[in-house]
């Protein structure tokens, strides 16, 4: 499908529900078959639907192979069948041409024969077509199995089952040569899901309950399994694809491996080095054992067969791949800390979301990723079933019959051994592989710490202040580096944080030289998988790094291999002195070699050229030397060696090793002037670089605080410091927790670089826009170099300018010029100060500020008269202002924006800070309500009353990170909205906790739309390779828009890493969202809106013709009612009065509606022009003519010219089905429908079954109540297992009880109603040990109450803000970053109690001890129970939370046991006395403070919400 | 930032002046420093804009949020650094410079800018009294000999960022001392002329020849110039003043303003001079022009004790107050009462002479009030006119230089660039501008040493 524009395939994403039914004894039956397909018919709403809503995703199901139905099939052909475990099914798709069919038939039992097994026969798969879409069918391939036999050479299944494997390698790997050198393309369509002696694979692009009609095998009685897997797909993609479809030949898979593209690469790298014994010669014909262009989840399946085929136990490479947090957790046992730490240095974490279900048909079993960001539950029944799925009942089997109801913890595995005929506990499977060998005496003894080694001789110091300017003159050090970087991480131990976006030229568009580094944007999570909040959730992070050589992954070395760590990768002059000394202290371990990074003065491509070839060369010969540790120095700068580029360097020779085979066998460090901030780290490490000495950055920092109050070494150590919390960042801004897997990961799109540099260096890397190759990397270096040593004068430092404006540096779209000529014309109703302003921003020959500046208009037909055209105010009303929170600027500011928007017809965006109740009916009200991560303000009401609802996902400026409002711009009445206290800073976490994964956003969407049937839902994203498939996953889960905004954006605070380096500019994010949604027959779905960085009519124009239909503006409205761009967001200094609290300030605010009014007419005005000048009568006309577009001569500019901006402006022929324009909404609520007539029937109670298909029960009654301002009580009991979001912005008025267990969100936004959960009467299972919510509940409550008699999974009352909760036991990271209501505990909680909590007060039962383990104390105390019971008030609990803790704790405890009949209050009561005293209080430090300093400052909205 | 919320805890305060009656008696400067730590203070004011609009204002680009952070910080020798980055002659700006910076300064939007030229003067006053200020001189030569027409300050930057770069320049100076208009024109109230000398010495260290009392054109050729130097650069500024061709223009006691203050600065440096002196002592004295020229006769006269002085200016009063809204950060036209106004003068607008009354000498001026059209006499029997100037003098060097002149008698070059017509040739300062600020001659001396610079080197 790769055409010329912007879609790749590669990008594709997807997710899913998954799980499988297994028989523990492992007895045989259809019945298990028949389950497994129920259980996907249940999952059917994990699934994606696309243009063709009879077109699936996917589905599939794993079983042991049917022996009777194929002895049966085998018997009618004439062909001997030998016994079960000496045969094994090829499960083929075929290509359906006839001759290309015959070919791949003909390869396959070609390979068969070759390894000496003997090929049976062809079966054709039956198979029932009808019912299957159109679109389905045409691709559906020809579907066949080939029965083949062991041969007599091979000794065993074991043996079988790794020759199979290399036949299926041999006959797959080398097909798109072959389809190529034959001409055949449809021979590359052959495709073999499953073959194997013990499992098969029955997939297609179907729909969950398609499966079972389709594959008539699947429902014959004679197919007969233990165990059946089962995976329903989300793909963000409509493409007809029937091999993406899960399960692969060991394992399903739900989530994401953020990592893939280095966890592939170094896959790669291990040619020279993998080697297995019981593989032996095969290993060489299975090369790429992960072949290119496969889906994550495909990818590691790979991985997973290899390295059973090389003898590892399905567990013991699950532990392997996915490893569980080992680091940080000093409660593990140390045999099981030893057996990671020792497998870490064999193979670096395939890491991200991911619940993976997998089997060989012996064993079957399930593991989470060590966040636990999937959702896994199972059940366990008396008679020997085991179901595991990503939600509970999926099979409806009778409560009493269950005897635990459990989930997959983060890292923890279900192991379930179908031979033993037991389930394997975690704790079993792990201690008996951790014992299996003394991996602690084997770390012992191969193990180095580089802090460990003894100290080596370290160059001296550059002192001498010309040469340290000439240096940094030569690494084109700015005044900025130390004034913004240098000087405070070196003082502050951060990485710095600026405002207000970023308005300057790409570097390829920049005059001036820029660093290699800038050319590379960060990527970051969005939609598929989320980013981690690496200070709060820190236990899973890890900054380890090893250098050096790595072991062979299936040698099993027993613990030969030298080892060597470092805690770090940032290492000081002293330390690399001892990795190049290592030779002498490790007895010859290891051998360093130091190759020359720099190229001979003059500088010329060639020369450049000929120093990558000549340090690639070397590099080859000091591997093949037995060298083991390269060091890729600059040292030798000065005034006649140029340093290369260290991102070029560093890329060269990791990629040549890679494809030489070599990099394994080496480590690589980077000891370069050039490094200085976290960007330039991440990418050294992005490409490969498994450590970095930044020489002159300690040079410099020594020079600045050698004299200072912070002695030099101390301001290095800082600096790493600062360095490692922004590496953090950025790696968890992507979801990727250690950095041994974000090494070599290359997590980066490349805006400017030359296909060619890209192939060499930087191989993999997405660079959809070309631009500069060797010659101007050349040029850009040696012109550094030459104002370092090429002048007869000493050189002086460069000003910078990226930051804030300097003459003489970089170009910005801000300018004094542009903000005095806007707001002049805004303010008097002067058009030609707006005309001059517009053209200083639009006509910029041979000076481009983005993309666009390239672009110029190619009419095809005449103008038409202006009059023509349609009026100004109809174009206006396409318009939307930014999202910006009430609480980041004022509420002057934000109301003003917020009048203008609604008298001109446009729309305006809250942002995430929740709306004043008083504004929420005004005319100041904003349109769009933003539910963004933190949901602080996101009440019911607050939802009904929008216009549109808009999910922020990413936003401009810092991309993959969370807000946060610190306590100085929190006053009373911003608390009040925020459901927070006032002076207590307010965390947004990176991710919505809600959604980690793509069908985790459908069912937000879904639980929004029921609150408010009539807004319209929009999404925003931040361009990224990739973008376009996202947001056909969005377009899929039911979004009307869409917004891509640029990477430029950004109103708010923002590391300076982030705002400068993460995402990509609109242009291209546009483009490709909207190529790929046309591609996709999605298009007529959606509308698309455009944002970051708008300022003129003419941006307005391209975006338009770029696809967009909507255009949002943050920057430009603001400027226009009064910023001038202080970029002091973040301190509340804003001396125009927007950015601030400060009430002083905010009196200097005079910003009119009418400002704003102006700016958008002239915009539209400018529009109206462009848009009779190219013949069009309406921006509706123009959305999408990229034809009208065409690419300037950039021949002016000595790096522009390299861009080709042809891929912005292809025009993809969409398919002829398109998606209707009003995609159904399907709200079949019958559940809530029920509850509403009740309502108005005005009963008091109802009683109704409920299924995990009802989701967002409750909901849609909430939304109407609210919305419509009626009354309405209710008590609505419903008995079985809920759906998720049950009770999701529930109401006041409503009691929603349920018998039986429910699914992840329940209470989500909770607002009032009371929950009651608890299992049905008569069940045996102690509550207390077994699961009854799962993850996520109560996310941004805000009243309300809630009872579960049950263990809850991960993060509950994750940023509750007013609800209180009883449960009887959470997982990890409870009470996250919570600020208000009050949560008890009665049974024991998962790690990270209480990361980020900032307000609001739990009790936990500690009976042991054992929860200050459990508790990150990083914000709060941890204390006994208050028994000062003065003046409890019982109706208003939540009075005075620094007092009154026994009465309140017993309330609860007594109400939890009347309304659930929970055993375990009811035993906690009967002797309270004592029971108070096993339970600890946990308060936020900074919430005690507030409330001792304001005791009344409890927001009166909070204390009215706790009924 | 040393204190980000400087801006609303310390208010401006800026140097005082000595008392009217004080200063009226002295030819001394009678702006008084502030003390140190004030000084600081007042730096801490500064915000660190993310768009500096000063900067952006500033002519020569001072890197005015920079050295007012290391202001603050007492770091004061960086700041000089900082300073002397864009500047060479931050002594110079800090005294005569009407600071646009100021104007364009965000905390003006509230009428309290910071205190940027006191604090400027103040960075650059330190450096020369600790001796930081000592000669740059290159490393070693281009062997490069550029001769440049006029000592001002367009003439002096370029010299000395040519100097620095190892180029040889020679200065031709037609008065008999450096400095030009620094020299002669701007009175020593308001410059202290030891400020012009030790600049001199320090460029006489880094190599500059300086070569005064000839006159190109008359003393020495063009062409030999060209002959023996690589490079010609005129800086001979736009002396050429606007007359006022009413009838009565002969009387004596009517004298361009020029003439006026270069007899009195002669006088206070103490040389003898070549001319009468003009005294305004014991006269009634009106000057013609409201501009800095204007007002520098107004204090000159002051000061030799003239019984009165009326300063006429043609155009209409301007508002008391700008729409900051639709001005700021531009330079508002706004009244401004300079330090030599407030000494005392009576102030006219709107007032246009139509001729000198008297016999011999001047006795009144015949005006028309523009706005009303009602005519007055204004007796006077010293009249200065201080009306501008209209661009170089066409019988000097710079009318035969041989060089493309442009219809305001200034040198023609292209925009924004600096090599005149003739190979060879550049020119800068007020001969290529028009008359203008002490501040942009720098900036064009600056940029005139780049061009020549890189023309040398290609």
């Amino acid at each position: 499908m790769r055409g010329r524009g912007l879609y790749d395939p590669a990008r594709e994403h997807d997710a899913c529900g998954m799980g499988f039914v297994a028989s523990i004894g492992g007895e045989r039956s259809h019945g298990i078959v028949r389950q497994g397909l129920e259980i996907l018919a249940h999952l059917d709403h994990r699934g994606g639907v696309g243009a063709d809503p009879d077109m699936g995703d996917g589905a599939g199901c794993l079983i042991q192979l049917p022996d009777a139905l194929l002895r049966d099939w085998a018997e009618a052909a004439r062909i001997a069948l030998p016994a079960a475990g000496d045969y094994a099914v090829a499960m083929c798709f075929l290509p359906r041409d006839a001759t290309a069919r015959a070919a791949a038939e003909a390869r396959l039992e070609h390979f068969v024969r070759l390894e000496g097994q003997v090929f049976l026969g062809w079966r054709d798969v039956p198979v029932a077509t009808e019912g299957v879409g159109a679109a389905v069918l045409a691709a559906m391939p020809a579907i066949r199995q080939a029965l083949v036999a062991r041969g007599a050479a091979t000794a065993d299944q074991d043996a079988f089952e790794r020759k199979l494997l290399a036949i299926r390698k041999q006959t797959q790997n080398p097909l798109e040569a072959l389809a190529r050198e034959r001409g055949m393309p449809d021979l590359a369509d052959f495709y073999i899901p499953s073959f194997s002696s013990r499992t098969i694979v029955y997939k297609g692009m179907l729909l969950a309950h398609q499966l079972g009609q389709f594959y008539t095998d699947l429902t014959d009685a004679r197919t007969a399994s233990a165990l059946a897997m089962v995976h329903q797909r989300f793909s963000t993609n409509t493409f007809p694809s029937w091999r993406l479809a899960h399960p692969f030949r060991f394992l399903a898979h739900n989530g994401e491996i953020n990592t893939l593209r280095g966890n592939v690469n170094w896959m790669n790298a291990r040619r020279r080095t993998l080697e297995s014994a019981l593989i032996g010669a095969d290993l060489d014909k299975m090369w790429p054992i992960i072949p290119h262009g496969q889906s994550d989840s495909a990818c590691l399946d790979n991985a997973l067969e290899l390295l059973v085929a090389g003898g590892y136990s399905l567990a013991h490479a699950m532990m392997l791949l996915v490893p569980e947090a080992w680091a940080g957790d000093e409660a593990m046992d140390p045999a099981r800390r030893a057996f990671y730490e020792y497998h870490a240095a064999l193979m670096e974490p395939w890491d991200g979301p991911a619940a993976i279900a997998f089997t060989d048909g012996r064993q079957i079993g399930a593991t989470l990723d060590r966040n636990g960001l999937r959702p896994a539950r199972f059940a366990v029944t008396d008679d020997g079933l085991v179901v595991m799925a990503s939600e509970a009942g999926v099979l409806p089997i009778p409560e009493e019959r269950i005897v635990r109801k459990w989930r997959l913890q983060p890292g923890r595995m279900l192991l379930i051994d179908l031979e033993e005929g037991r389930i394997v506990e975690d704790e079993e499977v792990k201690a008996t592989l951790a014992a299996a060998e003394p991996y602690a005496e084997w770390l012992r003894q191969t193990q180095f710490n580089l802090a460990d080694l003894p100290a080596a001789a370290a160059p001296a110091v550059a002192s001498d202040p010309g040469r340290l300017r000439a240096l940094r003159q030569a690494f084109g050090y700015t005044d900025e580096d130390l004034k913004l970087f240098l000087a405070p991480m070196a003082e502050t131990a951060e990485d710095p944080v600026g405002s207000m976006g970023t308005d300057t030229p790409l570097a390829i568009l920049s005059d001036r030289p820029r660093l290699l580094y800038d050319y590379f944007k960060q990527g970051f999570a969005q939609v598929t998988n989320p980013p981690i909040d690496p200070i709060r959730e820190s236990l899973v992070m890890s900054l380890v790094s090893m250098i050096g050589p790595r072991p062979n992954l299936l040698g099993r070395q027993a613990g030969t291999h030298k080892r060597l760590e470092v805690a770090q990768p940032v290492l000081t002059d002293a330390a690399l002195e001892k990795v190049r000394a290592i030779r002498d202290t490790l007895d010859g371990a290891f051998r360093t070699v130091t190759l020359d990074a720099t190229w001979p003065r003059g500088g010329s491509a060639q020369s450049l050229d000929a120093a990558l070839q000549r340090l690639c060369w070397e590099a080859t010969e000091a591997v093949l030397a037995d060298n083991n540790v390269l060091i890729l120095s600059d040292r030798a700068v000065g005034a006649d060696r140029i340093p290369i580029p260290a991102a070029l360097a560093t890329g060269a020779v990791h990629h040549h090793l890679i494809r030489q085979g070599l990099r394994m066998q080496t480590g690589l460090v980077v000891e370069t002037g050039e490094a200085r901030e976290v960007h330039h780290f991440a990418v050294l490490a992005g490409y490969g670089a498994e450590a970095v000495n930044p020489w002159l950055a300690f040079a410099t920092i020594d020079a600045l605080h050698r004299a200072g109050d912070i002695g030099a070494a101390d301001a290095a150590v800082r600096y790493i410091g600062a360095i490692g919390k922004g590496l953090l960042k950025v790696m968890s801004k992507m979801g990727i927790s250690t950095y041994q897997s974000y090494c070599g990961a290359q997590i980066f799109d490349a805006v400017g670089i030359a296909a060619e540099v890209v192939d060499r260096c930087f191989t993999g890397t997405a660079s959809p826009l070309g631009g500069i190759g060797l010659a101007e990397i050349a040029e850009e270096t040696a012109r550094r170099h030459r104002l370092a040593y090429g002048s007869t004068r000493e050189p002086v430092d460069d000003v910078g300018g990226l930051y804030a404006v300097r003459a003489g540096g970089e170009a910005h779209g801000w300018t004094a010029g542009t903000i005095a000529n806007l707001q002049h014309a805004v303010r008097g109703l002067l058009p030609d100060k707006y005309a001059a302003f517009a053209a200083e921003l639009n006509d910029r020959p041979g000076k481009p500020l983005a993309l666009r500046s390239l672009l110029a208009f190619a009419p095809d037909g005449p103008p038409v008269p202006l009059d023509e055209v349609e009026p100004a105010a109809e174009i206006v009303k396409r318009f939307a202002t930014g999202a910006m929170s009430f609480g980041s600027i004022g509420r002057e500011a934000h109301t003003t924006l917020a009048r203008a928007m609604n008298r001109i017809g446009g729309r305006s965006n809250t942002g995430e800070g929740g709306e004043e109740p008083d504004r929420l009916r005004s005319a100041a009200r904003s349109a769009i309500k933003q539910v963004a991560s933190g949901r602080f303000g996101v009440t019911t009401a607050y939802l009904a009353h929008a216009d549109e609802i808009q999910i922020k996902m990413a936003q401009g400026a810092k991309p993959g990170e969370g807000g946060q409002l610190p306590g100085h711009k929190v006053d009373a009445h911003i608390a009040a909205v925020r459901h927070s206290t006032p002076g207590v800073g307010l965390i947004s976490p990176p991710p919505h906790h809600d959604i980690y994964s793509i069908e985790d956003l459908a069912q937000l969407i879904h639980d929004l739309r029921r609150v408010n049937p009539r807004a319209r839902i929009s999404v925003k994203l931040v361009a990224a390779a990739g973008v376009g498939t996202i947001a056909a996953g969005v377009a899929k889960c039911g979004a009307d828009q869409v917004t891509v905004s640029g990477y430029e954006g950004g109103t708010g605070a923002s590391p300076l890493t982030s705002l400068s380096h993460a995402g990509l500019p609109w242009e291209i994010g546009l483009a490709e969202a909207h190529q790929t949604l046309l591609l996709n027959g999605l298009r007529p779905r959606i509308r698309l809106q455009a944002d970051g960085g708008l300022r003129t009519g003419r941006d307005v124009a391209i975006a338009a013709l770029l696809g967009a239909e909507d255009y949002g503006f943050a920057t430009a409205p603001l400027i226009a009612s009064g910023c001038i761009m202080m970029r002091k967001c973040h301190l509340n200094t804003c001396p125009v009065g927007i950015a601030t609290q400060d009430p002083v300030l905010r009196a200097k605010f005079t910003g009119e509606p009418e400002h704003v009014i102006n700016y958008f007419f002239f915009v539209a005005e400018e529009l109206r022009a462009i848009l009779a000048s190219l013949g069009l009568r309406s921006v509706e006309e123009m959305v999408g003519r990229t034809d009208l577009l065409r690419q300037v001569d950039a021949a002016g500019h000595w790096k522009a010219q390299g861009l080709d901006l042809s891929r912005l402006l292809h025009r993809p022929l969409p398919p002829p089905l398109q998606a209707p324009a009003e995609p159904k909404r399907a709200h079949d609520a019958p559940l809530d429908a029920a509850m509403l007539a009740a309502i108005d029937a005005e009963q008091q109670e109802i009683v109704l079954p409920i299924r995990n298909v009802d989701r967002s029960v409750g909901t849609l009654v909430s939304g109407e109540l609210v919305g419509r301002e009626r009354r309405g009580r209710l008590h609505a009991r419903f008995v079985g297992t809920a759906g998720q979001s049950f009770g999701a912005f529930a109401v006041e008025g409503l009691t929603l009880e349920l018998v039986g267990d429910a699914n992840d969100y329940v209470g989500k936004g909770l607002c009032g109603a009371r929950l009651i959960i608890r299992p049905p009467e008569g069940v045996a299972r102690q509550a207390a040990a077994n699961i009854v919510v799962g993850n996520t509940c109560l996310y941004g409550a805000t009243g309300g109450e809630a009872f579960f008699a049950g263990v809850a999974g991960e993060r509950f009352a994750v940023r509750n803000s007013g609800a209180l909760a009883v449960v009887e036991g959470t997982g990890d990271h409870g009470c996250e970053y919570m600020t208000g209501g009050v949560v008890a505990v009665l049974g024991g909680v998962g790690r990270n109690f209480a990361a980020g909590m900032s307000g609001g007060v739990a009790y936990v039962h500690d009976p042991d001890r054992r929860f200050a383990a459990s508790c990150n104390a990083a914000s709060v105390d941890v204390g006994p129970i208050g028994r000062d019971e003065r003046g409890f008030d019982p109706a208003e609990p939540l009075a005075d939370m620094l007092r009154h803790d026994d009465a309140r704790l017993r309330l609860l405890v007594g109400r939890h046991a009347a309304l659930t009949g929970s055993r375990r209050a009811a035993a906690l009561l009967a002797d309270w006395p004592a029971a108070v005293r096993h339970f600890v209080k946990v308060m936020p430090h900074d919430y005690r403070a507030a409330l001792e300093a304001a005791p009344a400052a409890v927001p009166p909205v909070l204390a009215a919400a706790a009924v | 930032m040393a204190n980000p919320t400087a801006f609303l805890t310390i208010d401006r305060r800026d140097r005082p002046s000595a008392p009217v009656a004080e200063r009226v008696r002295s030819w001394a400067e009678f702006v008084r420093p502030l003390p140190e730590s004030e000084v600081r203070r007042q730096g801490e004011r500064c915000m660190d804009c993310g768009i500096p609009f000063c900067h952006a204002a500033c002519p020569v680009s001072n890197l005015i949020p920079d050295w007012n952070d290391l202001a603050a910080r007492g770091r004061w020798r960086e700041a000089l650094a900082r300073l002397h980055r864009t500047n060479n002659f931050p002594e110079f700006t800090g005294r005569v410079c009407p600071a646009p910076c100021e104007a364009a300064c965000t905390l003006n939007l509230d009428d309290a800018p910071v205190t940027i030229k006191t604090i400027e003067c103040a960075i650059v006053d330190r450096g020369w009294d600790e001796g930081w200020i000592v000669p740059e001189i290159a490393p070693r030569g281009t062997g490069k000999r550029i001769a440049i027409v006029g000592s001002g300050p367009a003439g002096l930057a370029c010299a000395q960022q040519l100097a620095r770069i190892g180029h040889a320049p020679t200065v031709f100076e037609k008065a008999d001392r450096i400095g030009g208009l620094l020299r002669y024109g701007i009175p020593d109230f308001k410059l202290a002329k030891r400020e012009i000398d030790r600049r001199i010495a320090q460029m006489e260290a880094e190599g500059v020849i300086f070569r005064t009392g000839i006159e190109v054109g008359r003393g020495v050729s063009v062409e030999r110039l060209r002959d023996d130097y690589h490079v010609l650069v005129l800086a001979a500024g736009a002396e050429r003043p606007r007359d006022l061709p009413v009838p009565g223009r002969g009387l004596g006691g009517v004298h361009f303003a020029m003439d006026y203050l270069v007899r009195q600065n002669r006088r206070v440096a103490g040389l003898d001079a070549r001319d009468a002196p003009i005294d305004a002592a014991g006269r009634h004295v009106v000057v013609l022009g409201g501009g800095d020229t204007g007002s520098d006769c107004i204090g000159t006269a002051r000061r030799q004790g003239a019984a009165s002085v009326t300063q006429l200016e043609i155009l209409p009063r301007p508002p008391a107050r700008e729409d900051k809204g639709l001005t700021w950060p531009d330079w508002p036209m706004i009244l401004r009462t300079s330090s030599s106004q407030q000494e005392g003068c009576v102030r006219e607008f709107a007032v246009a002479t139509e001729a000198f009354l008297g016999r011999d000498r001047v006795e009144a001026l015949r005006c028309r009030r523009l706005d009303t059209g009602e005519t007055l006499d204004v007796p006077a029997d010293l009249v200065l006119l201080a009306m501008g100037f209209t661009g170089a003098d066409a019988e000097g060097v710079v009318g035969r230089a041989g060089v493309e002149l442009t219809g305001a008698s200034t040198i023609a070059t292209p925009a924004g660039r600096y090599a005149t017509s003739r190979e060879g040739v550049f020119a800068c300062g007020d001969a290529r501008r028009g008359a203008s600020l002490v501040v942009w001659a720098i900036r064009e001396g600056r940029d005139c040493a780049a061009e020549v610079d890189a023309w040398l080197r290609a």
